[in-house]
């Protein structure tokens, strides 16, 4: 795969400007990357949730190409009929403007994904749908103020499960989506961040490119949910990668393959530290949380090792 | 026009009505009694009758949400589902309509749960009459197959872009087998046309958003535009019927006129029970009593000015609802008769009959104790407003 800034930033913006999402947030930066990838031939489905209430306003628009919104928990089961309606059409010849080829990407949040939206998910994947979905993935529900999902992280203070005097934020580790979709045994899953555009580029021009089912998780930190200062929005997902709290990972036909392995895994907890959502547990008391953060954390990686070894016949 | 004698079920005669419009995409997910008309349907299509492509979903949530994606790719969609399987549907029914997305499903009237129930009444259907769709009812498998071939040309109608429900009552016509006149598949895909959208997500060299945020400032126009497409809707469906009247000798209005022109009280009523109170009022007839019956087939939009004009003339009129609301005075079809009576002078008494719940059996027994109530109530006699029929009391 071949992609390179510079053919990348000759690609038409098709997610424009002016849309309303708030300074700092990278899921409109998500977007925008996986757009100039994937081109104007693309129909966009989105879920209830952030994006798509900052980017479609009625009557303002920021998609430069189809667009729709159908609910929350169905932007799989709706991109499915909008690709089932491509090839039906196309057979017949009643396509309204000849394309051989057309991507589908589905979108939602951790909310729509994870959680309400996961049944719709899992059963288009299933189906076996040439279309991408693509989690952008904050950890919880930010859109409606920041409540916990399935993909919060353990001790993460949300509004729903808060810090307080008896209880430290989230009690469960998060869901691991991204496995569960390797499940489905389609062609393609992986994760990435915004920050390392190169490596969500190559994901995403992959996950075009197979016949089948596609599935990216991209973290997407948040400025407002995870009370960080805006400007450092990036660097929080590199760290996320350094510390292996979200490694840089792809799973094409069952092969896995881990894309970046930091020379030193940095410890979790000056990436925890950053974050306001985590503040409650460096006071005395929460060290033991801390503790089994870190431990869950290089379990997960040991685990990730070994499914890149079987891969490689090790 | 040559048209076929068959015998086929309710659920077989709408999957020739769904195969012979040549719909591009088909979602559903099963549920009794709908089952059999997909079941059908998907033998056209292993068999190549038809080159529908089938979203064979996880629910019927993802059912309706495939199709509305599907629709507003400009694809023509079907589906089909019943009871909890509408309702699990519910949220996206309102949406499908929202976004003016033609979509014609076949919905076989079945109980809602709970209790669990398999068998015919109207409740579902009924739960969704404010939701933004057409409603046709159907009486037999003829009924129901000329409604099906008729839903396309009136969903897809550049005046109306609205989805379209065929009800027929579950198993008393989704599984008992009927004679019926079908079109060939030439005519019947001559006569439903192909569709043509003004706008499709699949069009990207004109591409639309579809379903914004849509806030205070235009929510309530868009809305007003949902409410005058289905006043624009009951034209149109006059003029496809007509239309298909002429095709095929088969003549639909609104609702149905039996035994009117003379009648001094009736019956309102839609689906098959509509052929059980015939027959006993022929009965009556016989004795001299001036019963006639209105069996409505256009529940959504509710033809209210047609319906108070064929009824200002009667004495006592008798509504029966094959479903329950809840805490309300009457059934559904009750209170749209009564309130469309309002507007005319006529004060005739408007008498509510809730029967047939969870299947429980509508019978001629039933029928002549409606009659011979109705009758003593235009003769002057007093009687509660709203009664049960064939229950356990």
């Amino acid at each position: 795969m071949a992609t390179n800034l510079k053919k990348l930033s000759k690609n038409p913006e098709l997610l424009t400007g002016g849309h309303r999402a708030c300074a700092g947030c990278t899921g409109s930066n998500i977007l925008r990357q996986i757009m100039l990838t994937a081109g104007r031939d693309t129909v966009v489905g989105g879920a209830t949730g952030c994006m798509e209430v900052v980017t479609t306003i009625f009557p303002y628009t920021a998609w430069k190409v189809p667009f729709i919104h159908n609910a929350f928990e169905n932007s799989a089961a709706t991109i499915s009929g909008v690709e089932t309606a491509y090839r039906a059409m196309k057979k017949r010849g009643d396509l309204p403007v000849e394309r051989e080829n057309m991507n589908f990407i589905a979108f939602g949040g951790d909310g729509g994904t994870y959680d309400i939206g996961f049944q719709s998910l899992s059963g288009a994947m299933e189906r076996g749908h040439n279309m991408l979905y693509v989690c952008y993935d904050n950890e919880a529900y930010m859109n409606t103020g920041i409540q916990r999902s399935s993909a919060t992280p353990l001790g993460a203070h949300t509004s729903t499960a808060p810090a307080g005097t008896v209880k430290q934020g989230k009690e469960q580790n998060r869901k691991d989506l991204t496995k569960i979709m390797v499940a489905h045994n389609i062609p393609y899953v992986a994760q990435t961040t915004p920050y390392h555009w190169r490596d969500l580029a190559t994901k995403v021009e992959k996950a075009l490119a197979v016949d089948g089912p596609a599935f990216l998780n991209v973290l997407m930190p948040c400025t407002v949910g995870w009370h960080f200062e805006q400007a450092d929005a990036m660097q929080i997902a590199k760290q996320a990668v350094e510390s292996n709290f979200w490694p840089l990972f792809e799973v094409e036909n069952g092969q896995y393959k881990i894309n970046k392995k930091p020379k030193e895994r940095e410890p979790i907890e000056g990436w925890l530290k950053q974050q306001g959502r985590f503040k409650h547990l460096f006071k005395p008391g929460n060290e033991g949380i801390l503790e089994e953060i870190q431990s869950h954390i290089d379990t997960e990686w040991e685990k990730l090792l070994k499914l890149e070894a079987m891969s490689n016949g090790e | 026009m040559e048209q076929q004698l068959v015998a086929l079920t309710g659920n077989e005669a709408v999957a020739y009505a769904f195969k012979q419009a040549r719909p591009h995409v088909a979602s559903a997910f099963p549920i009794t009694p709908q089952t059999e008309m997909m079941h059908k349907f998907a033998e056209f299509v292993a068999n190549g009758e038809v080159d529908t492509e089938m979203i064979l979903v996880e629910s019927e949530h993802s059912a309706m949400s495939a199709a509305v994606g599907a629709s507003a790719a400009g694809s023509r969609v079907i589906t089909a589902t019943s009871s909890a399987g509408f309702a699990l549907m519910w949220e996206i029914v309102y949406i499908a309509a929202s976004l003016r997305l033609p979509i014609c499903m076949a919905l076989v009237n079945r109980a809602l749960s709970g209790n669990i129930n398999i068998h015919n009444d109207h409740s579902d259907s009924m739960g969704g009459r404010d939701a933004g769709w057409i409603h046709l009812h159907s009486e037999n498998a003829q009924e129901a197959y000329d409604n099906g071939v008729m839903s396309f040309r009136i969903s897809e109608h550049p005046d109306v872009q609205l989805p379209t429900m065929v009800c027929y009552d579950g198993f008393i016509i989704s599984h008992t087998a009927d004679s019926l006149y079908m079109l060939d598949d030439a005519d019947a895909a001559t006569f439903v046309g192909e569709r043509t959208p003004k706008y499709a997500l699949l069009d990207v060299e004109n591409p639309i958003t579809v379903g914004p945020l849509d806030l205070t400032d235009y929510y309530f126009e868009h809305k007003v535009s949902q409410m005058e497409a289905e006043q624009r809707a009951l034209p149109i469906i006059d003029q496809v019927s007509a239309e298909y009247g002429e095709l095929t000798g088969r003549r639909y209005e609104h609702f149905e006129s039996y035994k009117m022109d003379d009648a001094e009280c009736c019956i309102v009523i839609l689906g098959s029970s509509a052929g059980t109170t015939k027959a006993m009022i022929d009965e009556y007839r016989e004795k001299g009593i001036k019963v006639g019956l209105m069996k409505i087939r256009t529940f959504r939009p509710f033809p209210n000015e047609l319906i108070a004009d064929a009824l200002s003339g009667m004495k006592a009129i008798a509504v029966l609802d094959k479903s329950a609301s809840f805490g309300g005075f009457g059934g559904p079809v009750f209170t749209e008769v009564r309130s469309a009576l309002y507007q005319t002078g006529c004060r005739a008494p408007v008498h509510n009959w809730i029967y047939g719940l969870g299947g429980r059996d509508y019978d001629l027994h039933q029928a002549a104790h409606v009659i011979e109530s109705i009758d003593k109530i235009a003769r002057g006699e007093e009687m509660e407003t709203i009664n049960l029929l064939g229950v356990r009391l």
